[in-house]
């Protein structure tokens, strides 16, 4: 069996137009043999999540710059789990304040990157966790 | 960002300096240089005040008169927004610049779904004139100018501020706006944007041709290489890329059947400073000589005002970081004193807390009292241009001016700046930037202290700017007592007549004043350009 690559969503949710750590990401992954798939920007979650289910996603990432991680990110848990994508690898990225990397874990987010963060340490954590997570293993 | 590159040898001696724009710098420079390159003093500087300005567009300079300095203020409700323009007022700062939260850029009004946990955030919530009228009270509009950092509405957002100005008693002749109006970077790097390109562009024209016509003091369109650079882009290309956009407004309007002498004197820039001082000082000094070069041979301007290039040199955000924050200040100070050699009319700069949140008032003070240092302490308004005829700086600007035209023709000859943008090579080629810049910041090639080295040292701890959900409360609630007593029946009228406006390529600015003074909300009015237009999509650059 081949091991197919990993698909990862990487979304905008909210107004936010701040895309450069979005974007350059999305380059890293691909780099690092991944298939990306970018929402662009203004998305609403429902739409983030519809997407990840239509794009069959192992991974999917938010980068979130407003202050409104928190808020964001239940609303992300709460369709993941309705749609039957809990089981899918949860990141969030952005400007996210040490003290919330917590509260966004207890939520169930799998990793939290803030700005700043190696590409290698997001590869990685991906790396090791998509597939292991995810109920349909490595390959169909 | 913006940090050369340092090839060294074994023994720590700098071998090679690449700076991001290409450039490579040498460890001496002589007269031989200035020979290399033909310097020529009445050709490539002239007097400061004269043609083609690369040292000054004023012959004295910071003597004559010391730069404005703007800081972006706004938060929560208009209350708050009022209380902080006169707080910094008071203090000393000689024009406002607004910040908008995320729903009102985006034309949304503060009781929209897509606004919820955003109202108030990272700027001003606005709904209707009542807003404006509230953050703007007692605020002399014939003595201050006001900066309005949006852009995909802008139109909106100036005939809100025409609209509040008389109902204070002002002439429209005597107020003084810069709303930013730059659709094109929105869509390259800030992406604030809402409709597609062609309308985007045109709904700038509409702007530009009204100040022209009823607005003398406006300064309708601030064009931002700041928030391409920001994205990731190098200097040369964030001046290319601003001269292109205002080549694309500019083309705008002639299709109007105006010449670019009536109008482009009215445009400022809006441009970054971090990283690299020679570099930024170069560029800036490249840029003013460029842009009156490029107006007179290419538009045909005459006029000496008219090819000034005057705008905001600020700090950029992207220099800050969220490491030792403390440093931020430090930073901040090297960029002002960039903005001072490079001759800026107008300043700001990020706060050091500015990586976390926007500006808390003590950071927005420590910004204020930089400039002041450095106008009233050490020296920066004794003579202009300072750095003029260094064999350095002279040799540097060249390079940079040839740097600058070389990636103005990379995207001429893919059909100029709105195809680019339509396309999607602008946007790749700046998040490209990004990502090699990320790589090698990441492997150490390029350094930021506290970022990549000298990391030791504990991280102050710093104040976040207070969110607080009941300004949305207020706000809407204000706002549905709003639709609920105002004339309803004028509402639907003025939408009606903007619509036929938009429809029919009429100038929209008469109606947007029309339907502001009937306090239709913002995200009414967006509707009815949505409706007209449609919303723009992303090209993919993946």
């Amino acid at each position: 069996m081949v091991e197919r690559k990993i698909r990862v969503l990487i979304g905008k949710p909210g107004l936010d137009g701040h895309d450069r750590g979005a974007k350059v990401v999305a380059f890293a992954l691909k780099d690092a043999g991944m298939e990306v798939i970018y929402t662009g920007l203004h998305q609403r979650v429902e739409a983030i999540v519809n997407q990840a289910l239509q794009e069959d996603v192992d991974v999917i990432g938010l980068s979130i710059m407003s202050g409104a991680h928190i808020p964001i990110t239940k609303k992300l848990m709460e369709l993941l789990k309705k749609e039957n994508l809990d089981d899918r690898l949860v990141l969030i990225g952005g400007v996210i304040p040490s003290k919330d990397i917590e509260v966004l874990k207890e939520m169930g987010v799998d990793g939290v990157f803030p700005g700043g963060s190696y590409f290698h340490e997001i590869v990685n954590f991906i790396k090791e966790n998509a597939f292991k997570k995810r109920k349909v293993a490595g390959g169909y | 960002m913006g940090v050369a590159t340092y090839i060294k040898d074994e023994k720590d001696q700098v071998k090679e300096v690449i700076l991001q724009s290409g450039i490579k710098i040498k460890p001496v420079y002589t007269p031989k240089d200035l020979e290399e390159i033909g310097f020529n003093y009445e050709q490539d500087l002239g007097d400061p005040g004269e043609f083609p300005f690369t040292r000054a567009i004023h012959p004295l300079g910071y003597r004559s008169r010391v730069w404005t300095v703007r800081q972006y203020t706004g938060f929560g409700t208009p209350e708050q927004t009022n209380e902080r323009f006169k707080l910094m007022i008071s203090h000393g700062q000689t024009g406002l610049n607004v910040a908008f939260d995320l729903p009102t850029q985006m034309g949304y009004d503060s009781d929209h779904p897509m606004a919820e946990g955003e109202v108030g955030r990272v700027g001003m919530a606005v709904d209707s004139l009542k807003d404006f009228q509230i953050a703007f009270k007692d605020i002399r509009l014939d003595k201050i100018g006001t900066g309005l950092t949006i852009n995909a509405i802008a139109s909106v957002m100036l005939a809100m501020y025409q609209a509040m100005a008389e109902g204070y008693g002002y002439d429209k002749k005597e107020i003084s706006a810069t709303p930013q109006n730059d659709i094109l970077k929105e869509m390259v790097g800030r992406g604030a944007w809402i409709y597609p390109v062609e309308p985007s562009v045109r709904l700038i024209g509409d702007t530009i041709e009204y100040s022209v016509k009823e607005l003398p003091k406006c300064n309708p369109v601030s064009v931002c290489g700041y928030h391409i650079r920001e994205s990731g882009c190098t200097p040369a290309q964030e001046i290319a890329y601003a001269f292109l956009i205002a080549f694309a407004y500019i083309d705008e309007v002639r299709k109007r059947g105006y010449e670019a002498e009536e109008f482009v004197g009215r445009f400022t820039f809006n441009l970054n400073i971090y990283g690299n001082l020679w570099e930024n000082v170069a560029k800036f000094r490249a840029a003013r000589k460029l842009w009156a070069r490029l107006l007179r041979d290419r538009y045909n301007v005459k006029d000496k005002k008219a090819l000034f290039l005057r705008g905001i040199f600020g700090g950029g955000g992207s220099g800050m970081t969220k490491q030792q924050p403390e440093n931020n200040i430090v930073r901040g100070a090297y960029y002002a004193l960039t903005a001072a050699l490079s001759g800026a009319q107008t300043t700001a700069l990020c706060s050091f807390d500015e990586a976390y949140t926007i500006p808390t008032p003590r950071a927005a003070l420590i910004s204020l009292r930089t400039f002041q240092i450095l106008m009233e302490e050490i020296g920066l308004r004794d003579t202009v241009d300072p750095l003029g005829g260094s064999y350095f700086i002279e040799t540097l600007t060249k390079q940079m001016e040839e740097k600058i035209l070389e990636e103005m023709e990379k995207v001429e000859r893919i059909g100029g700046m709105v195809e680019a943008v339509k396309t999607g090579y602008v946007q790749k080629e700046v998040a490209k930037q990004a990502y090699e810049y990320e790589k090698r910041l990441q492997k150490g090639e390029v350094v930021k202290v506290g970022v990549n080295k000298y990391t030791e040292g504990v991280d102050m701890e710093v104040e976040l700017h207070p969110y607080d959900e009941k300004w949305a409360e207020e706000q809407i609630k204000r706002l549905k007592e709003l639709r609920a007593t105002r004339n309803n029946r004028e509402v639907q009228r003025c939408l009606k007549e903007l619509k036929i406006a938009a429809e029919t390529g009429k100038n929209v600015m008469p109606y947007l004043v029309d339907a502001c003074k009937a306090y239709a909300t913002v995200g009414e009015m967006a509707d009815v350009f949505r409706e007209v237009f449609g919303e723009h999509k992303e090209p993919n650059i993946f």
